[in-house]
């Protein structure tokens, strides 16, 4: 990549920093060791941003959210906390159970492990940007179709991974599902109906195997 | 006595969960997502060590951090600490990011202890640390309880087999972790709270601050998850409280992840060590036991646990003549136990099936068989036969090991039930009928996710001939009349004899104000609309007769297990069911699966990992505390025996009793050799096998 003079100050300032590092620092191991103290007064000149709070905006469901937050505020803390959309749950803040997937484009995101400012200037969908003109996306009729929900916390987080998968599948297997929900933890148990929902949703009848016998 | 109706139109139907919109659209706001105005961000901050005396906390750095409101100490003084993770002290700021620079600079004196115990069996030896000064970790005596003659039995068996059968703590692990938001005035005290029982944080709150119980209220419209751990107000409530009275402003405090594993509950271990013996003809004549497990600091001393200790049912569900059972809870430093989905049933069929299956084994008799000559019970004998064949048992059942190949296949089976249950006979409720024809009910419950708002939907339309989205329904607000806890499977058995009730006196008075005979179906507008100008308003209570307990449940399991790794692969798993009446099957189903797969968790993955010499708990994330996931789940068939005539009953505790002990069946099938403790990890079948040492712990 071209080490420029970094455009945004901001977000990507620190990503620029590092990345120019790497570039420079190969290029010194075989010549001038100068360039490298060059390179990081030119670097340490660049506007710091933080600790406090400084500007975002994020483009969320199409609309522009502007928000003063710290820069170390992750996107589902810049989502739950310092805007009205919860839609998005946090259910460990660490990357392990999916309970905060948003879209970044068509990218579903763990979005506890993005800094807000990292996200800006991408297309932002959160669950509650799903239903178009308050009609119901497939995938949302499904899950309440095939009851693939029961407390729902986790059921935002499975949504738009079913979401993300039907954008670029639009015929997929069961295993292609349980792929694209692996990173989805559900302690309630549906993941027997999520799979028929997600199979639904994309056109597929899948019964569930339950037979009731009424003794008289 | 009041009877359901013999033909339904939504009853035993499936009706779509009437707040899956709400769920599914994000509108749904759950106690983690409220923002109640001006509300700050709370955080605890917790002991990291297992056992210490703090003699003061010093929050006057973390006062100065910007954005920090409040401060507070758990308790005025010194104070001791039993366990890593207990509560020393928690922040109020305007962020998460002000809070965590906050805790970071408290100060804290301590007098570390080095004499702690974490580990079960260290923690019965007599020269073991104390985790409770005053007493000892674990009885000296247990008590004993013997029926019949136990040793003349075994004499007489023609067969016996023993085994020390173990399970290990499970944690409850809800997706929302606990926590509130409270808001605490002059006025009284508001809390938003993720609990699956809003009359008792009501009264958890009132009790710990002294507050009339007319000042407080709790409000719970969504929350995420519970299983048995989300009963009171707890410390992270009281906390929140206190943060919220020195603020004057509105806290919401949630559990971290981290915090969820180390201090708000968990299932007690269980050592059980069993003798069994029966008769040629395969009838059980003995049965003697010695179990212990943990309760963490809930058991011994003066700890409280809160329901849930470590005893357990036993012998469990069959028929013995000749019973002797032991039983002590250990205290260790660590969290205490809470109520676990099925208190006590998951460890004890796990204990008690598996004994079975190795008799059977011994004994060259078929597992089914033996079940059914010792269960005393109809309706599972009714299910055994029933499961068995639908399941295919006879052609499945293979002597142990016998399957070629590296990749062994295996079948089993258990049984489970839910002996509380019942209904909770103090239940209240109310509607309100408006002239225009809308109604809308209001009850004291919450719903934990077993859809409780669609089960009173479903009843209401079914009696009142409407439909279910005509039913406006409200539920999560001690402003309410009471209703129960959603705990012991006993929320559908309260409120649908509620509901029922409500709208029979409905239809009395709407009759006596209309003068329609019949108010219900199409008459009901008509009839509405007589009421004037002034909303009917109409108070009922549970009724006898309508509802039972006593749910039964038998499974069955097909498992492949990779002898070379250590692999188990559950293929298939068929749950043959009962709950009297079934009100709505589709969230039915839903609970069942629930169930089950909790139940595989609690077979295969789920272990909270102690460290012995640092007494940390190892894995309080879900990197290393392995919950099920969809790739794990197995082909799930459920057979509902409907017996309305038995009225309604809970189903959440029973689904998930037998699941793990026809796993460990269907494991030991496979394999030929049995894995004699949960979770069954390849590890362990590796050396069962005797292809690796075991493990040393
Ligand atoms: S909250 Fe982001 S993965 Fe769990
Ligand atoms: S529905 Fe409760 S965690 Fe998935």
């Amino acid at each position: 990549m071209k080490n420029s003079e970094p455009e945004n100050i901001g977000a990507h300032s620190r990503r620029t920093f590092f990345k120019s590092l790497g570039t420079v620092a190969a290029t010194a191991a075989t010549s001038q060791v100068r360039t490298i103290g060059a390179e990081l007064e030119k670097i340490n000149s660049e506007k710091i941003i933080g600790p406090g709070p400084v500007p975002v905006t994020l483009t969320v469901n199409g609309e522009k959210l502007k928000l003063m937050i710290e820069p170390r505020v992750t996107l589902l803390d810049a989502l739950r906390n310092y805007s009205s959309l919860t839609g998005a749950k946090e259910g460990c803040d660490r990357a392990t159970c999916g309970a905060c997937t948003v879209l970044l484009g068509d990218t579903p995101i763990y979005s506890c492990q993005k800094l807000a400012i990292e996200a800006q200037g991408i297309e932002i969908t959160t669950v509650e940007g799903l239903a178009k003109d308050k009609r119901l996306s497939k995938v949302q009729l499904a899950f309440i179709e095939k009851d693939a929900l029961q407390c729902g916390y986790c059921t935002p987080g499975f949504v738009m991974s079913v979401t993300a998968l039907l954008k670029k599948n639009f015929h997929p297997t069961a295993d292609d599902v349980k792929h694209a929900c692996a990173g989805n933890l559900c302690r309630c148990g549906c993941h027997p109906h999520i799979l028929q929902a997600a199979l639904k949703a994309a056109g597929v009848e899948h019964a569930a195997k339950t037979e009731v016998i009424t003794y008289a | 006595m009041p009877s359901w109706p013999a033909e339904t139109k939504y009853i035993s139907q499936s009706t779509p969960r009437v707040d899956g919109e709400a769920k599914v659209t994000g509108r749904a706001r759950y106690s983690s997502d409220i923002q109640a105005e001006g509300w700050l961000y709370g955080m605890i901050l917790r002991a990291k060590w297992p056992s210490a005396k703090i003699s003061s906390v010093n929050l006057d750095k973390a006062l100065a951090v910007p954005g920090i409101k409040a401060a507070v100490v758990v308790r005025d003084g010194a104070f001791t600490i039993r366990y890593y993770g207990e509560e020393i002290a928690a922040v109020a700021g305007t962020s998460k990011q002000a809070c965590l620079d906050a805790l970071r600079v408290i100060e804290v004196t301590a007098d570390v202890h080095h004499e702690f115990v974490v580990n079960e069996s260290e923690a019965r030896k007599e020269n073991s640390p104390r985790v409770w000064e005053n007493s000892p970790n674990a009885p000296t005596n247990p008590h004993v309880r013997e029926n019949g003659k136990v040793d003349d039995a075994f004499a007489e068996c023609a067969a016996v087999i023993e085994g020390f059968y173990s399970t290990a703590v499970q944690i409850h692990h809800p997706m929302e972790t606990m926590g509130n938001t409270v808001s605490w005035t002059d006025d009284g005290l508001k809390a938003w709270s993720s609990t699956q029982g809003i009359s008792s944080v009501r009264d958890g709150f009132a009790g710990a601050l002294k507050l009339d119980h007319s000042k407080v209220r709790v409000i719970t419209d969504y929350m995420g998850g519970g299983f048995g751990a989300k009963f009171g107000a707890g410390a992270e409530g009281v906390l929140a409280a206190k943060l919220s009275q020195a603020a004057k402003a509105p806290v919401r405090l949630m559990l971290t992840r981290f915090d969820q594993a180390l201090a708000v509950g968990n299932r007690p271990s269980s050592f059980q060590k069993i003798k069994l013996g029966a008769k040629a003809d395969g009838t059980l004549l003995a049965f003697d036991a010695e179990n212990y497990g943990t309760a963490g600091i809930g058991a011994g001393g003066d700890g409280g646990g809160g329901g849930g200790g470590a005893d357990i049912p036993m012998p469990y569900l069959y028929k013995v003549a000749n019973t002797r059972v032991k039983q002590s809870a250990v205290a260790v430093n660590a969290g205490a136990s809470r109520a676990f989905r099925a208190p006590g049933n998951p460890p004890a069929s796990y204990g008690m099936e598996s004994a079975l299956d190795d008799l059977a084994v011994k004994m060259g008799m078929d597992p089914v068989e033996l079940r059914l000559k010792n269960d005393p019970n109809p309706i599972r004998q009714r299910e055994y036969k029933l499961g068995a064949e639908k399941f295919g048992w006879q052609a499945k059942y293979k002597k142990p090991g016998s399957s070629a190949g590296v990749v062994k296949t295996g079948v089993g089976c258990a049984a489970g039930a839910w002996p509380a249950g019942g209904a909770s006979r103090n239940t209240q409720g109310e509607a309100q009928i408006n002239p225009d024809g809308s109604i809308e009910f209001r009850l004291g419950v919450q719903d934990i996710g077993t859809g409780t708002r669609t089960v009173i939907a479903v009843v209401a339309a079914e009696i009142l001939q409407l439909k279910p989205a005509q039913i406006t329904v409200r539920v999560g607000d001690t402003n309410f009349p009471p209703g129960p806890g959603s705990g012991g499977s006993t929320t559908c058995p309260s409120i649908s004899p509620t509901v029922f009730d409500i709208c029979n006196k409905a239809l009395e008075q709407l009759q006596t104000q209309s003068g329609i005979a019949d108010a219900r179906g199409e008459n009901w507008f008509t009839a509405c609309k007589k009421l004037g100008v002034n909303p009917l308003v109409v108070h009922g209570q549970w009724q006898q007769g309508l509802s039972a307990d006593h749910a039964c449940g038998v499974q069955f399991a097909e498992v492949e297990v990779d002898t070379e790794t250590g692999f188990v692969s559950v293929k298939k798993i068929m749950g043959v069911h009962d709950c009297g009446l079934i009100v709505n099957q589709l969230t039915l189903e839903s609970q069942i699966n629930g169930g089950i797969i909790m139940g595989m968790g609690y077979a295969l993955y789920e272990e909270r990992v102690m460290d012995d010499l640092s007494g940390v708990v190892l894995n309080p994330n879900f990197e290393t505390y392995k919950l099920p996931g969809i790739g794990d789940v197995p082909e799930i068939e459920i057979v509902l025996i409907n017996m309305p005539e038995r009225g309604v009953i809970g189903i959440g505790e029973p689904a998930t009793v037998p699941t793990a002990a026809a796993i460990a069946n269907a494991v030991a099938n496979a394999i030929g050799v049995r894995v004699f403790s949960l979770p069954i990890t390849p590890a362990k079948v590796l050396a069962a096998l005797g292809k690796a040492p075991p493990a040393t712990a």
